[in-house]
């Protein structure tokens, strides 16, 4: 699905991620762990199409990045749903609008999801705040909303960043249920933390491999995960 | 700009939708309907200027070529005669439809504004008037002047050109001048137009960023802009050419002047030129930001 080959990655100053080897394939369940500021967000980003490798290649659904213009990597990113460590929502609509929007700019028939739509809000517990506007919600609520939005295409992969960053650990139990539940339906799924406590309690019903940036390269952790 | 319309057609029809994506865009709309709506209003008079004098110039141009004059001074006791001849002349010349003398009567009437109506015109020594009107091939006018100086030498072919020249040259210029202003005036437009859509996409990064976090095409992006602003564009053109057309209806009547004024005003089919504004203004509004949010668009990561 998504290949990174020998990646290296620098915003300008020294390298901050290098020899990354790593294949998201069907159906697999990755954590990726590391302390703050060592490349979590920058891999995912690396993943989606966002950051182009400084050197190495990064395949997306088997095609080369580096080969893809803005309109193919636009359709890729239909098949990737994307939890963005900071949510980035449009402040002016509401939140059912929000988490509609990946239908939305692909053209889709609002009305046939709408279901769909309705479902998917009550899941995440945001029904009551469909329509309240992104400002007005909590750090959790913004949260299970950005997890809302990520699923709403039924995406082949899903990357979080840091999805349950701002919730509490019945909600982040909630939400880890939602992904091992995709991840049971086939989707790849990818879930950058560094809540050790959430990988353990997730291990018991998932098959995952958990992966830590340590010394900007990419490692299998170890047995105590 | 490849006017490519179904297109247009498909950006003009719009998705609910799809126009809620770009948040309302403030300042930017009112200075594109503003500037749509002022430059409609000056198009309207430019358009006025070019085809008044346009107007002015076929006039001229009609009305002076058909006619000419042929002046004979002589001594009074040849003056007869030598009148005689050109008539003669004129009358046996290829593309000229009724020569006449002017009457004493005539004479003294076309003088009487300079000197008073008690002149003595026939003790004066004042030259024969002849009038000669054209058929619509017109005469060769070298050949005329060379045939009456054999004829009559007394006689002078003045056929208007000296003086018909420089109007109709000065009709051509200002109709010139009428369009320049015209191309400058949608030049302007499409500066300010592409200014305002530029601010509005620049404000708007971090939503374009959003848009295309969830798959968002360029083209769906930059649609959204461009129906904004082609839109805008119309709305502003079609009060400010409203308002220029009523302004010239309003202008007061130049004609009874008896002046070469023909008056600023549309005639006939002229007036689809005024409809055609607020549309030539969407089309500049539509290319102007197409071009520019797809130029942004390149140059965002
Ligand atoms: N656009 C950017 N330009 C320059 N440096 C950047 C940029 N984005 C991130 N960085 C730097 O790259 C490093 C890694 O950032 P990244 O966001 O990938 O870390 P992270 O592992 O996700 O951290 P966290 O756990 O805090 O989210 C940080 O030092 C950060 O300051
Ligand atoms: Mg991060």
């Amino acid at each position: 699905m998504i290949e990174l080959d020998d990646v290296a990655y620098s915003y300008g100053g020294g390298e901050l991620l290098s020899e990354i080897k790593l294949d998201l394939q069907p159906g697999s369940f990755h954590f990726l762990t590391g302390p703050s500021g060592a490349g979590k967000t920058t891999l995912l980003k690396l993943c989606y199409g966002a950051l182009v490798p400084t050197s190495g290649h990064a395949r997306l659904f088997g095609k080369e990045l580096r080969g893809m213009v803005r309109d193919d990597i636009a359709v890729a990113r239909r098949r990737i749903g994307v939890v963005h460590q900071d949510c980035q929502f449009l402040d002016h609509l509401t939140v059912t609008e929000n988490i509609a929007l990946p239908l939305t700019v692909s053209g889709r028939d609002l009305l046939a999801e709408s279901a769909n739509l309705k479902e998917l809000t009550q899941w995440v517990g945001l029904s009551n705040r469909a329509d309240a506007k992104p400002p007005e919600l909590s750090g959790g609520e913004r949260q299970r909303a950005a997890l809302a939005r990520a699923v709403i295409m039924s995406p082949d992969v899903i990357l979080a960043d840091e999805p349950t960053g701002n919730v509490d650990w019945e909600m982040s139990q909630r939400l880890m249920r939602l992904l091992i539940e995709l991840n049971r339906m086939g989707k790849t799924v990818m879930i950058a933390t560094h809540d050790l406590a959430l990988i353990r309690a997730a291990k018991s019903h998932v098959q995952a491999r958990v992966l830590r940036i340590s010394n900007r390269r990419l490692q299998l952790a170890g047995a105590d995960l | 700009m490849r006017p490519d319309l179904s297109r247009i057609a498909d950006v003009l029809a719009g998705d609910a939708q799809a126009d809620r994506v770009v948040p309302p865009t403030g300042f930017t709309a009112w200075l594109t309907l503003f500037s749509a709506a002022a430059m409609a209003f000056l198009a309207v008079f430019a358009l006025a200027l070019s085809l008044a004098t346009g107007r002015l110039a076929d006039r001229w141009a009609g009305e002076l070529a058909h006619s000419a004059t042929v002046r004979i001074s002589a001594p009074a006791g040849q003056l007869a005669a030598q009148t005689e001849a050109a008539l003669k002349v004129l009358r046996t010349t290829e593309g000229v439809k009724s020569a006449r003398a002017l009457t004493d009567a005539e004479q003294r009437a076309l003088l009487e504004p300079w000197f008073g109506p008690d002149l003595p015109v026939e003790t004066l020594p004042i030259p024969r008037l002849v009038e000669v009107v054209e058929t619509d091939e017109g005469f060769d006018a070298e050949g005329l002047r060379l045939r009456l100086a054999a004829e009559a030498p007394g006689a002078v072919l003045d056929d208007h050109t000296r003086w018909r020249r420089p109007l109709a040259r000065a009709a051509a210029r200002l109709r010139f001048l009428g369009w320049l202003s015209l191309g400058l005036i949608g030049g302007a437009m499409a500066a300010m137009i592409t200014l305002a859509a530029n601010a509005a996409l620049a404000a708007n990064s971090q939503v374009i960023g959003v848009l295309r976090l969830v798959g968002a095409r360029d083209d769906y992006i930059a649609r959204a802009f461009v129906r904004r602003f082609t839109l805008r564009a119309l709305g502003g053109a079609a009060v400010g050419a409203g308002l220029g057309a009523l302004a010239v209806l309003m202008l007061p009547e130049a004609q009874r002047a008896g002046t070469f004024l023909t008056g600023l005003g549309f005639r006939g089919w002229h007036w689809l030129w005024v409809l055609a504004v607020p549309v030539l203004a969407g089309l500049v509004a539509y290319a102007a930001t197409r071009m520019a949010a797809f130029k942004r668009l390149r140059e965002m990561p």
